[in-house]
C-alpha cells in the first residue's frame, strides 16, 4: 500500500539536471553522420571490385583515414546515445536498465575502438 | 524489461446491446466502454442506439440522451459544454477530444467511446487524473517575482502578452498528454505535453522572474526528455494548441544557456 501523496510521488528524487548535453549530442552527431554517411556509401560504391592492397591504398589516404575515424566516432557515440533512450524508454526494472546501459556503453567502446585500431594500424603501415 | 502481458481487466468484452428505440430509422450507434469499480468484472463496450431526430448535434449531447433515456449507470464528467473547461475529454472514434465539440455528423459508422488511454480508470469514462494534477501543481503554475509588487498591474508589452498566444489557451483536457505514448510508458516521471506547455507558459512570462528556476526544475532526462517529438500531442489537442512545439521551445531554452 502505498500512502504518498500525489504531489510527493510528482515530485519524485527531483531533477536530474542532466539531459540537455545527452539531446544536443544525439541531434549534432545526426547531423555530422547525414554527409559522411553519404561520403562512405559512395566511398563503399567505388571501392567494389578492389582487391586487398586497394583497400589498403584507399585508407591510408590521410584525408579518407580521418574522415573514416570521425565517421567510425559519430556513428557509435550516436548509436549508444540512441540505444540509451530506448533502454530508458522500455526497461522498467532498475537493475536490469542499468546493466543494459552499461553494456551498450561497453560494447560501443570496445567495438569503435577496434574499428579505429583497424583504420590506424593500415593509415600508419603496420597491416 | 517492459510488461508485454497485459494487467487485470485490460481484456474488453462485448457489453449489453440496449435496446433500439421504435418508430425511426434516423438512428446513431454508440459503442461505449463500461466499467465498475463495484463489480468484479472486465471491462465491456455496451452497444446503444439513439434517436437522432431528438438528439444534439453532438456526442455529448448523445452521451446526455443515453444517460437520460436510456441507462442512467453511464458515467462521464462533463460541466461547460462548449470546450473550456476540458472535463468531457474521451477518446472519440480512436482520437482524444472533447465530447462537447465532436459532431455525432463527423464520426463514419459506429461512434465508439472510450476513456482517455493509459489511464487508472475510476468508473467508466472518467479517468483518474490525480497524478497530471500533481504533475501540474509541480511546475508551480502561477507567476513568481522577488521585486516589489508594482501599485497597479505588473506590466507587459504587447510583444510580450503575444508569447502567450496559443499557451494561455490549454485547459488541461489531458488530450494530448494521454495521447502521447512517451507519457504512456513513463508517466510516472516523464511530465508529458499538458504540464510541459504549462511550464513553458510561465516560462515565456516577461513578468515571471523564476526562469532558471523552473528550467532547473525541467533539466532531467525524464522530466523533459522523454519528449521524442512524436507529435500526437499537437495531432489530438482540441484546442488546435501546439505543445510539441512548446516542448522544443523549452529544450532551445536549457541549449541557450548552456552555451
Amino acid at each position: 500500500m502505498n500512502l504518498q501523496s500525489p504531489l510527493g510521488k510528482a515530485r519524485g528524487l527531483g531533477a536530474a539536471k542532466s539531459g540537455t548535453n545527452h539531446w544536443w549530442m544525439q541531434r549534432l552527431t545526426a547531423i555530422g553522420l547525414i554527409p559522411l554517411s553519404i561520403w562512405f556509401i559512395i566511398e563503399i560504391l567505388l571501392a567494389v571490385g578492389n582487391d586487398y592492397n586497394g583497400a589498403k591504398e584507399f585508407i591510408r589516404n590521410p584525408f579518407t583515414a580521418i574522415f573514416l575515424i570521425l565517421f567510425i566516432v559519430l556513428t557509435f557515440h550516436h548509436a549508444q546515445l540512441g540505444l540509451q533512450v530506448v533502454v530508458e524508454d522500455y526497461v522498467k526494472r532498475k537493475p536490469f536498465e542499468i546493466g543494459l546501459l552499461i553494456l551498450i556503453k561497453g560494447a560501443a567502446i570496445l567495438l569503435s575502438l577496434t574499428a579505429l585500431f583497424a583504420v590506424l594500424s593500415i593509415a600508419f603501415g603496420g597491416a | 524489461m517492459a510488461d508485454f502481458v497485459l494487467p487485470r481487466n485490460s481484456k474488453v468484452k462485448s457489453g449489453k446491446v440496449w435496446p433500439k428505440p421504435e418508430d425511426t430509422s434516423n438512428t446513431r450507434t454508440f459503442k461505449v466502454y463500461r466499467w465498475s469499480p463495484d463489480e468484479n468484472e472486465n471491462p465491456s463496450i455496451d452497444t446503444y442506439t439513439v434517436d437522432m431526430n431528438s438528439c444534439g448535434p453532438m456526442v455529448l449531447d448523445a452521451l446526455i440522451k443515453i444517460k437520460n433515456e436510456i441507462d442512467p449507470t453511464l458515467t462521464f464528467r462533463r460541466s461547460c459544454r462548449e470546450g473550456v473547461c476540458g472535463s468531457c475529454a474521451m477518446n472519440i472514434d480512436g482520437c482524444n477530444t472533447l465530447a462537447c465539440t465532436s459532431f455525432n455528423s463527423e464520426v463514419k459508422g459506429d461512434i465508439k467511446i472510450y476513456p482517455l488511454p493509459h489511464q487508472e480508470v475510476v468508473k467508466d469514462l472518467v479517468p483518474d487524473m490525480t497524478h497530471f494534477f500533481a504533475q501540474y501543481r509541480e511546475v508551480e503554475p502561477w507567476l513568481k517575482a522577488d521585486s516589489q509588487p508594482p501599485e497597479r498591474e505588473r506590466l507587459q508589452s504587447i510583444e510580450d502578452r503575444e508569447k502567450l498566444d496559443g499557451l494561455y489557451e490549454c485547459i488541461l483536457c489531458a488530450c494530448c498528454s494521454t495521447s502521447c505514448p512517451s507519457y504512456w510508458w513513463n508517466a510516472d516521471r516523464y511530465l508529458g505535453p499538458a504540464v510541459l506547455l504549462q511550464a513553458y507558459r510561465w516560462l515565456a512570462d516577461s513578468r515571471d522572474e523564476a526562469t532558471g528556476d523552473r528550467l532547473d526544475k525541467l533539466e532531467d532526462p525524464f522530466r523533459l526528455y522523454r519528449c521524442h517529438t512524436i507529435m500526437n500531442c499537437t495531432k489530438t489537442c482540441p484546442k488546435s494548441l501546439n505543445p510539441a512545439k512548446a516542448i522544443a521551445e523549452i529544450k532551445k531554452m536549457m541549449l541557450e544557456r548552456q552555451i
